[in-house]
């Protein structure tokens, strides 16, 4: 019996190996993996300076992939009743015997043990609306005069992998976040908003009142903005910006199945960013969020992908693993099958070469600028060529000019075109910021500090 | 179904609730993928709960479950209003619904073939097929995939609505990737979203995958050698894919009242537009006329009732280049003081229904797209996206797209790479002088439309038709 039981009392292991069991008592030589999962969440939204909509969910969810002599089926539901489970085997097998083999199908993960504390914290899975709510009225009361808009979430799931090859694992993790703008008046229509985002495994970690200071100031020191023309400036990329670019450094360029494709930048062995800088993924590390095991069933390993500027690793599932001759490091994602492993508690910090500079507080970071911008965060970016990993997007909540080592005034937003490894390459890397924190991306949570970078290709304003 | 729905929205109103409603959703999805002449994935999932929506003050609360049993329902009921409840510690003015003749009905999509009943490997002997050809091409790297959704609604409000829905929605989409020293190319067919409607199987058997996989295998071979996409400013014409992404982007967001209303600020964002600003503003040229109709049979965005169970129709947004019209719900409706548009939904049981586009698209014009490129003395023709960024309140954007074609004394010349284009939405709508007619018009369906906190994946459709804008700033780079 395990100790995790789920938000709706079904235990997620029995299910998960139960409906390994199932899957052999109907096809003896069927591989069978499960994945079997229990949650409760919630997420509290304000706009106006006041809660909107606010929503909460138990959720379960059973996903079973069967291989017969090679040919992978998935099927998923989120009934865990006998009646359903048996309806999911059913359908899993039927497919796989009607379609053709899967060349890629590298096998089941073989037995491995989970190691490391979860990252979960019994208060914040039962975290109630109301306790929601007081973190979005202390954000929403240090923003006086201002519209605040934004969302205070917090979400609990026990998960459960068993497969027929004998791997058995499960675990807990939780979450908490809370993500919001103040936004100022600011001339005729004009606005300008502050951002202030916060994640952790625990709902008393989040400061509302602190975060919504800080959102405040900076929406009232956005007023007023003036216009700069595109062209290429010096840049002090805060850390919601920096996450954006390890996550597109890290779903384009750092999984392997790109890499195998001749789709990524990255080649292993070469320096190709600046030495400054370090890059690995460590679901297990005490600061990272979610489960330290991977779609299948792979114990998350700590992966080096860049040390002091070499490439020097890349995120495997078992399909890439199989292509490299290597093992899984633990990265598989759902719809892995097609593209591929992606890491997902990524850290980029200063590396230990003796040239490398020395954390920085971002004030330095700043203080230090003669000319350039200082932008509090991206938006909108999206892929022009994946192998160059040329993104367009915009700066948002927030961009000011600097100007002598000093923050002289807010700036219109701008459209920006950039190679994202071209902004980290070689000597383009000024200085790391000492302020790494936890930062929500688009692959997972990331640990990222401030970047200052000699260049940014900045390819528009706000009139074009 | 309706006994659950019900049951959960007695419990609402029993903890406090002012107004409830409850959807109970049985949904059945599949999909296949293959790659370069091999099945990938093929998946196949099934769910069914239920999610009751609770207003109290100023708040929606909203709680979904899986059980599907009474006792479950009630308990959804009751913490659906608790959660609404607690939103009075930071409260606003109180939320109203605009009103509505409550509706009871039943409604199915159109289907002449059930998605779901042709066979697995008959799917998959298709899908093997165009990437073998398009890999037969020499494209490195080639990817097809069709995906079904079927889902079956049960609606039941405090007010009386009691509807019933089943829509199937199904379509294809392939892909081919040049990979060159430096840089990739792709190609995709019909469009790099694929081609989706609420319809069965003949959608994916009239778009003609493998009659297509050759040409597309060969285009994107060829543009890893052609020229980049000029840089400068020159007139453009769009085909109707990149038009249906334009559409969507510029249009459809913009016009989207619970961002006008600064209900997505913090995410999604707000808009450029101004309520004051309704029945008088110019958004394009006079030539721009665009609607929300969610009645067009077999389009992505169609349906018989939305998730309030406002009976669906076609609303006028952009009538000659003037804003006329606003996406809706009953809850921001009131607020601005429009009538409800019917265009909310959700993308499951366990996700609040929200202001979502239905079919926003552009009328037909008296053009062809000959005539438009044989009037183009100077230009470029795009199509088929492949890159999109707009800024948070829909003005500024750029736009990628997969292949294009100078234009030169009015006929197209060579195929160029890269081909990129930017601008400011009113001002770009404002440069339009061509459209296409009513034969060039196609209900293109875009099934991954994100927005909303948790994340909800709209399926949205987009009538278009291939348009000529002058002076745009084109060729963009990094």
């Amino acid at each position: 019996m395990s100790a995790a039981v789920g938000a709706k009392g079904m235990d997620p292991a029995r299910v998960a190996a139960a409906l390994v069991e199932r899957v052999a008592a109907r096809n003896r030589s069927a591989e069978a993996r499960a994945r079997v999962s229990a949650g409760v969440s919630g997420l509290t939204r304000f706009a106006n300076s006041f809660i909107h909509q606010n929503v909460a969910e138990q959720s379960a969810a059973v996903g079973l992939d069967v291989a017969v002599d090679g040919r992978l089926a998935t099927a998923h539901t989120n009934r865990t009743d006998d009646a359903s489970l048996d309806a999911l085997v059913h359908a899993a097998l039927a497919a796989a015997e009607v379609r053709p083999v899967d060349p890629g199908w590298a096998g089941l993960a073989p037995p491995a043990a989970v190691t490391g504390a979860e990252h979960h914290d019994a208060a914040t899975a039962a975290a109630s609306p109301d306790q929601r709510a007081a973190v979005v009225g202390a954000f929403v009361a240090a923003g006086e005069g201002l519209a605040a808009a934004g969302f205070c979430s917090t979400g609990a799931v026990t998960a459960a992998f068993a497969n027929s090859a004998g791997q058995a694992v499960e675990g807990r993790s939780t979450r908490a976040a809370l993500d919001g703008v103040h936004r100022a008046a600011g001339e005729g229509d004009a606005t300008a908003d502050g951002v202030a985002a916060r994640v952790s495994v625990a709902l008393s970690d989040l400061d509302g009142a602190a975060a919504g200071e800080l959102a405040a100031a900076k929406a009232r020191a956005g007023t007023r903005p003036v216009e700069l023309p595109p062209g290429r400036y010096e840049v002090v990329l805060e850390p919601r910006c920096v996450a954006d670019l390890v996550d597109f450094l890290a779903i384009y360029g750092f999984n392997a199945r790109p890499v195998l494709e001749g789709q990524s930048f990255a080649r292993p062995g070469e320096a190709q960013l600046d030495p400054a800088l370090s890059l690995w993924d460590d679901a297990g590390d005490h600061r990272s969020t979610g489960l330290l095991f991977d779609h299948e069933g792979t114990p998350k390993r700590r992966v080096p992908l860049v040390d002091a500027g070499t490439v020097v690793g890349l995120a495997h599932d078992r399909r890439t693993a199989a292509r490299s001759g290597t093992e899984s490091t633990g990265h598989a994602v759902p719809g892995g099958e097609s593209f591929g492993a992606v890491p997902t508690n990524l850290f980029l910090g200063p590396s230990a070469a003796e040239r490398s500079p020395a954390p920085a507080d971002p004030a330095e970071l700043v203080a230090s600028l003669e000319r350039g911008l200082l932008v509090s965060d991206f938006w909108y970016t999206r892929v022009l060529d994946p192998k160059t990993l040329v993104v367009t997007g915009l700066t948002r909540n927030g961009v000011f000019l600097v100007e002598g080592g000093e923050v002289v005034g807010p700036v219109t937003n701008l459209r920006f075109t950039q190679s994202y490894p071209g902004a980290l390459a070689p000597g383009r890397v000024i200085g790391v910021g000492s302020d790494a924190r936890l930062v929500s991306g688009y692959s997972g949570v990331h640990h990222v500090p401030t970047l200052r970078l000699a260049s940014w290709n900045f390819t528009g304003n706000a009139r074009g | 179904m309706f006994g659950y729905a019900e049951a959960a929205v007695e419990a609402a109103l029993a903890a406090g609730a002012g107004y409830a409603d409850a959807r109970v959703i049985i949904g059945r999805t599949q999909g296949l993928s293959a790659q370069n002449g091999d099945v990938e994935g093929v998946a196949q999932s099934e769910s069914a709960g239920l999610g009751v929506r609770a207003l109290i003050g100023s708040s929606w609360g909203f709680f979904a479950v899986a059980d599907l049993d009474d006792g479950g329902a009630r308990r959804a009921g009751e913490r659906a209003a608790e959660t609404a409840r607690a939103s009075a510690r930071v409260p606003g003015p109180p939320l109203a619904l605009a009103p509505v003749e409550p509706a009871v009905g039943h409604w199915e999509s159109p289907c002449e073939e059930d998605p779901l009943s042709v066979p697995l490997s008959e799917k998959a002997d298709l899908l093997v097929e165009v990437t073998r050809t398009m890999a037969g091409a020499g494209a490195s790297i080639t990817r097809a995939s069709c995906r079904v959704w079927d889902n079956e609604k049960w609606l039941v409000s405090s007010e009386g609505h009691r509807v019933s829905q089943r829509i199937r929605e199904c379509g294809a989409e392939m892909s081919a990737t040049a990979v060159g020293d430096s840089e990739t190319q792709r190609r995709s067919y019909p469009g790099v979203r694929g081609q989706y409607g609420t319809r069965g199987w003949e959608l994916v058997r009239q778009i003609d995958l493998a009659g297509n996989a050759g040409r597309v295998g060969e285009e994107a071979v060829a543009l890893l050698s052609a020229p980049p996409c000029p840089e400068g400013t020159t007139d453009l014409v769009l085909g109707s894919e990149q038009m249906a992404l334009q559409i969507h982007e510029s249009v459809g967001h913009a016009v989207e009242l619970d961002r006008i209303l600064g209900w997505e600020a913090a995410f999604a964002g707000t808009s450029w537009l101004d309520l004051s600003q309704l029945g008088a503003l110019r958004f394009g040229s006079e030539l721009m006329n665009v609607t929300a109709d969610a009645t067009l049979p077999g389009a992505l965005g169609s349906f018989g009732y939305d998730d309030e169970g406002t009976p669906a129709a076609s609303v006028d947004i952009v009538r000659d280049g003037i804003w006329v019209g606003v996406l809706s719900g009953r809850d921001s409706a009131a607020l601005a003081g429009v009538p409800a548009g019917g265009m909310v939904r959700c993308d499951g049981y366990d996700r609040l229904p929200m202001v979502r586009m239905t079919n926003i698209g552009m009328l037909p014009g008296g053009n062809s797209l000959e005539e438009m490129i044989g009037a183009t003395d100077d230009g470029v023709f795009m199509d088929t996206n492949r890159s999109w960024s707009i800024d948070d309140r829909r003005l500024n954007f750029q736009f990628g797209c997969e292949i294009g074609w100078e234009i030169k004394g009015g006929r197209l010349g060579r195929m160029v790479r890269n081909p990129t284009y930017t601008g400011i939405s009113p001002r770009f709508w404002g440069s339009m002088d061509m459209v296409g007619n009513e034969s060039e018009w196609v209900f293109w369906g875009t099934p991954n439309c994100g927005k909303g906190q948790p994340m909800q994946i709209g399926h949205t459709g987009h009538p278009a038709v291939p348009a000529r804008f002058r002076g745009i700033r084109v060729g963009v780079r990094g």
